[in-house]
């Protein structure tokens, strides 16, 4: 890839279920290397940019691409470079967590052995656990084994939706040093949160989604936590 | 395109996946061979107890049953791959989607063979009949039997799963489809019983036809459905 | 607009001549009588259903060729129109059996197929309303169209074999080899007026669905 060229760029994305637009003319681009951070109350549309940019849904009208692949007839090659951790696990409850990442693998087609996946579960701190059963785990465990099930392919774009939610102090500070790694890499995350806060010390960016438009697509710059507060109640109200 | 080795693989892992599930969790295996156990009773009670009615009966009472409990099967197949969208991330896998088709068709296969064998025995037990000798074929018609409901039910209930009406959908749109499964079967099993000659029985072609056409179907349309 | 017109009087033509033809000119049945007459709807009627269950065919394998939204809305309109013709071959059949069995309805393995085909139709409108994406309510009713048409031949040789192991073939057999000239060419008149009344209501179904599409995407532009 050229340096310098946007890793995720997407333009004027929109989809519509039934006659319902969830997401109208979305533009914007995050380049290799940034953390983008998405805001928006609930229905705004985060979700369904974040499917759209997966892979897991088709965009009504609109384009993008992620590291130069467009996102629907380069799906396979988008695939390669994106790992994804959304509201579900992706993980099989009756399952141990390392019979978890072993299927994983067999359907991404990566080495399965012992070694490669323990050195995974090791690196979010889940090796411990690697035999019980995700049923068994606690909801941070849980998150943690998720996390290293779309590390898995070592991808270069992390897609997260609401990763911090449930997490307590020490998995959230274990999450937090997990995307600066990914990060130092070379990697790129565009990650979902409700809280802004958070969202404002981890990002590069800020974009706001209110109902299904980009009403604010910022650099963080230096903007403060009451500047971003301002910026998303503008936000949210100017649509209401 | 997936080369022979890793199709297998990819088929493989997950047909394996579905067993190793199935076997852990209660709501699984189990609770599928107690239904069976189940409507052998209530199939008694319906039919009172006239053996020879079970009898002349009975070669659809097994087609009836195997059709209830694949229903319930192929439900639990894609319930547990709904659960924690597990079935997002079967979409995002990078191979031929026709090889998680396949593990599916042969996990909900094995599943409903070993209801049909619980079906078959406790028959034999409670409904005290001589079956015992007519086992073997009577397992070559409901494996092959079994293919054929597996091959368009997994297809359909990819689709159901998504779906709010799913109950519902699901038997309304594949039963239909099914029923020359069930005419050749149960004309099968009859002559299984009986112990007629049946190796030149049309049923046999157009019950290996059903098979072949829908496994070739579903292989070809599975990525269709996932990726919708 | 002018050309789905003349298709439509066109069809009107023939659906008069059709009547015509199958109450005046063809001759009245040497068994049955004037009971017969009733052949020259029926079969039309499933003829005319095939066709439509093919169309679903061909448009269903086009749509996932290329995910166009046209040939899905073809899909749609052949699969409504198969349902009224099977419903119609279905009357028919009933309406023709009382006279000629004694009951409305046998297990006949004309009758039985058909009344399969009903249902797994039937089950294909279902699905298409019930699925709110469109995108996705295409694929998933391209599939069963597939399915369903890949059905339609096993199912007639199933409930044939079924019945016929049993019983031998029943009268409502059209392509009886005593059929004369007259009643022949009654029936190919018949059966172009279903074709041809299949058409039109085909392409002004499909015009409203485009048409309602349209209005759909207009809604939130």
């Amino acid at each position: 890839m050229v340096s310098g060229s946007p890793m995720i760029e997407v333009s004027r994305l929109t989809k519509v279920y039934g006659t319902q637009p969830v997401l109208r003319d979305v533009s914007l681009s995050v380049p290799a290397g940034a953390v983008l951070t998405l805001l928006g109350p609930n229905g705004s549309g985060k979700t369904t940019l974040l499917r759209l940019l997966a892979t897991l849904a088709r965009p009504t009208a609109g384009s993008g691409r992620i590291g130069g692949h467009h996102l629907v007839d380069g799906r396979d090659a988008v695939r390669r470079l994106v790992g994804l951790v959304g509201h579900g696990s992706h993980l099989y409850d009756d399952l141990s967590a390392i019979e978890n990442l072993a299927f994983a693998a067999a359907l991404v087609r990566l080495p399965a052995d012992r070694v490669t996946l323990m050195a995974a579960l090791a690196s979010v701190g889940a090796e411990g656990q690697a035999t019980v059963r995700v049923r068994e785990l606690s909801s941070g465990m849980r998150r943690r084994v998720a996390l290293a099930r779309a590390l898995l392919r070592r991808p270069q774009v992390l897609l997260l939706d609401e990763p911090f939610a449930g997490l307590d102090h020490d998995g959230a500070k274990r999450l937090e040093a997990t995307l600066h790694a990914f990060k130092a890499a070379g990697g790129t995350t565009v990650f979902v949160t409700h809280s802004l806060g958070r969202g404002l010390a981890l990002a590069d960016r800020v974009a706001i989604l209110a109902r299904g438009r980009l009403a604010v697509d910022e650099p963080r710059g230096t903007l403060t936590p009451e500047g971003l507060h301002r910026l998303y109640l503008a936000a949210v109200e100017g649509e209401a | 395109m997936a080369t022979g080795g890793t199709f297998t693989r990819e088929a493989w892992a997950v047909f394996r996946k579905d067993l190793i599930v199935e076997r852990r969790s209660k709501e699984g295996a189990n609770a599928l061979a107690f239904f069976a156990v189940l409507l052998l009773f209530l199939f008694y009670f319906a039919l009172g107890p006239d053996r020879d009615r079970i009898r002349a009966a009975l070669p659809g009472l097994f087609w009836l049953a195997f059709l209830l409990a694949g229903l319930l099967g192929l439900g639990r197949s894609f319930a547990l791959e709904r659960e924690n969208d597990c079935l997002d991330a079967l979409v995002l896998a990078s191979g031929d989607k026709g090889a998680v088709y396949l593990g599916k068709v042969a996990g909900t296969t094995v599943l409903m063979l070993a209801m049909e064998v619980a079906f078959i025995v406790g028959a034999g037990l409670f409904y005290n009949l001589d079956l015992w000798g007519a086992i073997p074929r009577l397992l070559a018609v409901a494996a092959v039997g079994t293919v054929g409901f597996a091959a368009v039910g997994t297809l359909f209930a990819a689709m159901t799963a998504q779906l709010r009406a799913r109950e519902v959908l699901l038997p309304v749109l594949l039963l239909p489809l099914v029923v020359p499964v069930l005419l050749a079967a149960v004309r099968l099993t009859e002559a299984a019983l009986a112990s007629e000659p049946w190796a030149s029985s049309p049923w046999w072609r157009l019950l290996l036809g059903f098979d072949v056409v829908f496994l070739v179907a579903g292989l070809l349309t599975f990525e269709f459905v996932l990726e919708a | 607009m002018t050309r789905s017109r003349a298709l439509g009087t066109l069809a009107a033509l023939l659906v008069l001549a059709g009547l015509a033809a199958g109450l005046g000119y063809a001759p009245p049945d040497a068994v049955q009588g004037n009971v017969q007459r009733i052949m020259y709807l029926h079969v039309p009627a499933i003829l005319t259903a095939y066709a439509a269950i093919g169309v679903v065919l061909i448009a269903s394998i086009a749509y996932l060729g290329g995910r166009n939204a046209v040939w899905d809305r073809v899909a749609a309109a052949a699969g409504e129109l198969a349902v009224c013709f099977i419903a119609l071959t279905l009357v028919t059949g009933s309406i023709w059996g009382k006279p000629t069995w004694g009951t409305w309805w046998t297990w006949d393995a004309r009758l039985t197929s058909t009344a399969l085909l009903f249902v797994i139709y039937l089950g294909y409108l279902l699905l298409r309303s019930v699925v709110d994406d469109r995108e996705r309510a295409a694929t998933y009713a391209a599939v069963v169209g597939i399915a369903g048409a890949l059905d339609v031949p096993i199912i007639h040789f199933s409930v044939q074999w079924w019945r016929t192991l049993h019983q031998p073939a029943t009268v409502l057999r059209p392509q009886a080899p005593t059929m004369d000239g007259a009643m022949l060419a009654a029936l190919a008149v018949n059966v172009a007026a279903f074709l041809c009344t299949f058409a039109y209501l085909a392409s002004r179904r499909y015009r409203l669905l485009t048409l309602e599409a349209e209005a759909a995407s207009r809604a939130w532009r």
